[in-house]
């Protein structure tokens, strides 16, 4: 039997909805009618707006698509000021103030605080200037990641930029396509160093090399059925097949229709396509592929590049990332900034807008570890650049904790998560960089904390993985965190090893701590992910424990049962929603 | 009076009558149950699996874990629930809770 979203779908999905969110947007909040708000909030997500959680109803996230990260001049500074004047709620963030916008792990933006009587202008704004929230969340083409300096990069074989401008291009409201079993998440890689992360993606290009007709030719090995999600990680798996960066959109459009026709329509927990290929296997999706969906002989694999690959691969040899200073192909150069957690006010938001104009070409890219770059900047005008105060708070050399900080959108707006993240994050970073020195020669340290088993803060793919729970303390339920150890990408990815569970979230830092320490005291020249790595789930047992230290958590209590976790009055009963377009809040007399 | 009920957002709600009722992320004890082996599982609710119907008793299996032992898994249906007059009246998660399997057929709710 179909689900209820695959009913709802069945009448009114895909571009169409637009019509109806415009008619509720003239009308206003009210117009919705009761008995089909559930409807009309999935449909919405394809439009990239996601009704936020209880206590906020009336109030929506928009999630803004920029593939592979890449705002280009002006596009940024558009986005500021659609933050500034629309995402705006009834309290702010003690962190990051009133209006602010983040970065996302899937290179995208999100705002918060959206009301549906400004959607119609927001995407005027948007629209007007190249950009959409069109497929941003829903059953469809997702937004398209990479390396987010394709393009840009001198470790590159293949420029995958026009690869994952083309796929947009082609798959974003392409009716074929807009009505897929679940989400359906595309990497393009084109550099070494395999930053594109296609291991926990739908569907992964990554570089490699054949000879086709006696010619060497550079162009994809294809992978299938990644994800992080739930307790069912997966990585992407190789079903043999190579394409030309030309080919890449018959390989995408074959393997996108297969999952629409095969994948589960009837359970979404076993929609994805991860499921597919467990179920299949890698011959029988190629196998499928090939005789169903695709017209041309597919070429079997060709050689990879993993064996270098560099991004969040443990290695402490060079930085598995696009924080700092780098020289691009044709001599200017790209500055990667850290975004702690990936928010930034809007007022630093369109500073670095006017700064990406006055000393690069006006592009920022975003990247998958929710940093920015600014990119193009010749180098005459480098040291004017890492001179400017901005550059203060959104370093380029930032603290290992400060760099390698992941954290989820969390309680404060998410229906799934079951703890507070992103201010947690920020606090936890401050405090270990206070108070607990890094070994000898460890330059990146990733702290990924995601809320809850969706993985948003992609948690598994960590060196310390944060993961939302609860427990008691004196009786009484508090925020917690099952903490994994040595997670990552690279030739061989590996996700991390749940250790100490159930962890109070005052408690984390101290154990973080506790573990360093014993890495240190223990290790020879391994890396931390080769130190976990020879050690057997007992011996990890006994290597720390947690503690609690002069770390302070404000967010012990339960932040899901408050209207908003950081209101003075943050109590579900005086939540001022839902709310008309003014804000005034509708009462149950109204 | 027909009762409307869907898991939303990934299993991350009860919707009743196209109001979102109960939320993951609670704490449930849950007595006679055979989901661990402890005598009254304290249990973190995570997400919907299944919802229904039965007469007026809305009904789930949540997905979680027990706090105390840490054992994970799905629970047998657990009553969340009851329409009254057309209102949804919660359970009380933190009181004590006796998942069941269900000898008769409810009125199924298909996943979201």
């Amino acid at each position: 039997m179909s689900t209820n979203v695959e009913g709802w779908k069945d009448e009114v999905y895909g571009e169409e909805i637009r019509e109806h969110l415009f008619e509720f947007a003239e009308e206003g909040w009210e117009s919705i009618p009761d008995d089909e708000h559930d409807a009309w909030f999935e449909r919405f997500k394809w439009w990239g707006l996601y009704h936020q959680r209880n206590g906020q109803e009336s109030y929506f996230m928009m999630r803004i698509g920029t593939p592979n990260g890449v705002l280009e001049p002006g596009q940024l500074e558009v986005v500021a000021d659609i933050a500034d004047e629309y995402a705006r709620g009834p309290a702010d963030n003690p962190e990051f103030g009133g209006a602010y916008c983040d970065w996302t792990t899937r290179q995208s933006i999100q705002l918060h605080w959206i009301r549906i009587e400004d959607v119609p202008e927001i995407f005027d704004k948007l629209e007007a200037n190249g950009l959409s929230t069109m497929q941003a969340c829903g059953d469809s083409w997702r937004n398209i990641v990479g390396c987010p300096v394709a393009g840009k990069d001198k470790h590159e074989h293949v420029d995958a930029w026009p690869v994952a401008e083309q796929l947009h291009e082609e798959f974003k409201g392409n009716d074929a396509y807009e009505n897929l079993p679940r989400k359906w998440k595309v990497s393009v890689t084109g550099c070494d160093e395999g930053c594109g992360q296609g291991d926990i993606n739908d569907l992964a290009f990554e570089p490699a090399e054949k000879e086709i007709d006696g010619e060497e030719t550079m162009g994809f090995n294809v992978r299938v059925g990644g994800g992080l999600s739930r307790k069912e990680p997966r990585f992407a798996r190789d079903i043999d097949v190579f394409c030309t960066p030309e080919d890449a959109p018959k390989v995408s459009a074959g393997m996108s229709a297969l999952f629409r026709d095969y994948g589960d329509r009837d359970d979404r927990f076993n929609a994805r396509i991860k499921f597919l290929v467990d179920e299949w296997g890698t011959e029988k999706i190629r196998r499928v592929l090939q005789e169903e969906y695709v017209e041309y002989e597919l070429p079997s694999a060709g050689d990879d590049l993993r064996d270098q690959y560099t991004y969040n691969a443990g290695r402490q040899d060079e930085h598995g990332d696009h924080i700092g200073v780098h020289e691009q192909p044709d001599g200017n150069y790209y500055v990667g900034l850290n975004v702690m957690v990936g928010r930034m006010g809007v007022d630093d938001v369109r500073e670095l807008a006017a700064l990406a104009d006055e000393y690069g070409s006006g592009e920022v890219r975003l990247t998958q570890r929710q940093n920015v770059i600014v990119t193009d900047v010749p180098e005459g005008s480098l040291d004017a650049f890492l001179d400017e105060p901005l550059l203060e708070d959104y370093s380029p050399d930032p603290h290992p904790f400060m760099r390698g900080s992941i954290a989820c959108t969390g309680t404060e707006f998410c229906s799934l998560s079951i703890v507070e993240t992103k201010n947690r994050q920020v606090r936890y970073a401050r405090w270990l960089k206070e108070n607990v020195e890094l070994p000898d020669g460890i330059q990146d340290f990733h702290i990924h904390l995601s809320g809850c088993t969706a993985s948003c803060a992609q948690p598994q793919i960590a060196d310390i993985s944060l993961r939302g729970m609860k427990t008691r303390k004196d009786g009484e339920p508090v925020e917690a965190f099952d903490i994994g150890l040595g997670g990552g990408l690279g030739e061989d990815p590996h996700f991390a090893d749940w250790i100490a569970m159930r962890v109070a979230a005052d408690e984390v830092p101290g154990y973080i701590r506790n573990v360093l320490t014993a890495y240190e005291d223990e290790s020879g020249e391994e890396s931390f992910r080769e130190f976990i790595a020879a050690r057997d789930e007992e011996e990890l047992e006994e290597l720390a424990e947690p503690e609690e230290t002069d770390y302070a958590d404000p967010y012990m209590h339960n932040t899901k049962m408050t209207w908003y976790p950081y209101a003075e009055e943050d109590a579900m009963d005086d939540r001022p929603t839902p709310a008309r377009a003014d804000g005034t809040p509708i009462t149950a007399d109204d | 009076m027909s009762i409307d009920v869907h898991q939303l957002d990934a299993g991350a709600w009860i919707s009743v009558n196209d109001s979102r009722e109960v939320s993951v992320s609670n704490l449930w004890r849950l007595a006679r149950q055979e989901f661990c082996g402890c005598e009254m599982a304290d249990f973190l609710a995570e997400g919907f699996v299944e919802v229904g119907v039965d007469t007026r008793d809305i009904e789930a299996r949540i997905a979680g874990q027990c706090i105390t032992c840490g054992a994970s898994g799905v629970t047998d249906w657990l009553a969340v629930g009851r329409v009254v007059d057309g209102e949804f009246r919660p359970v009380v998660p933190e009181s004590v809770h006796i998942p069941c399997r269900r000898s008769r057929l409810a009125r199924p709710a298909s996943p979201e």
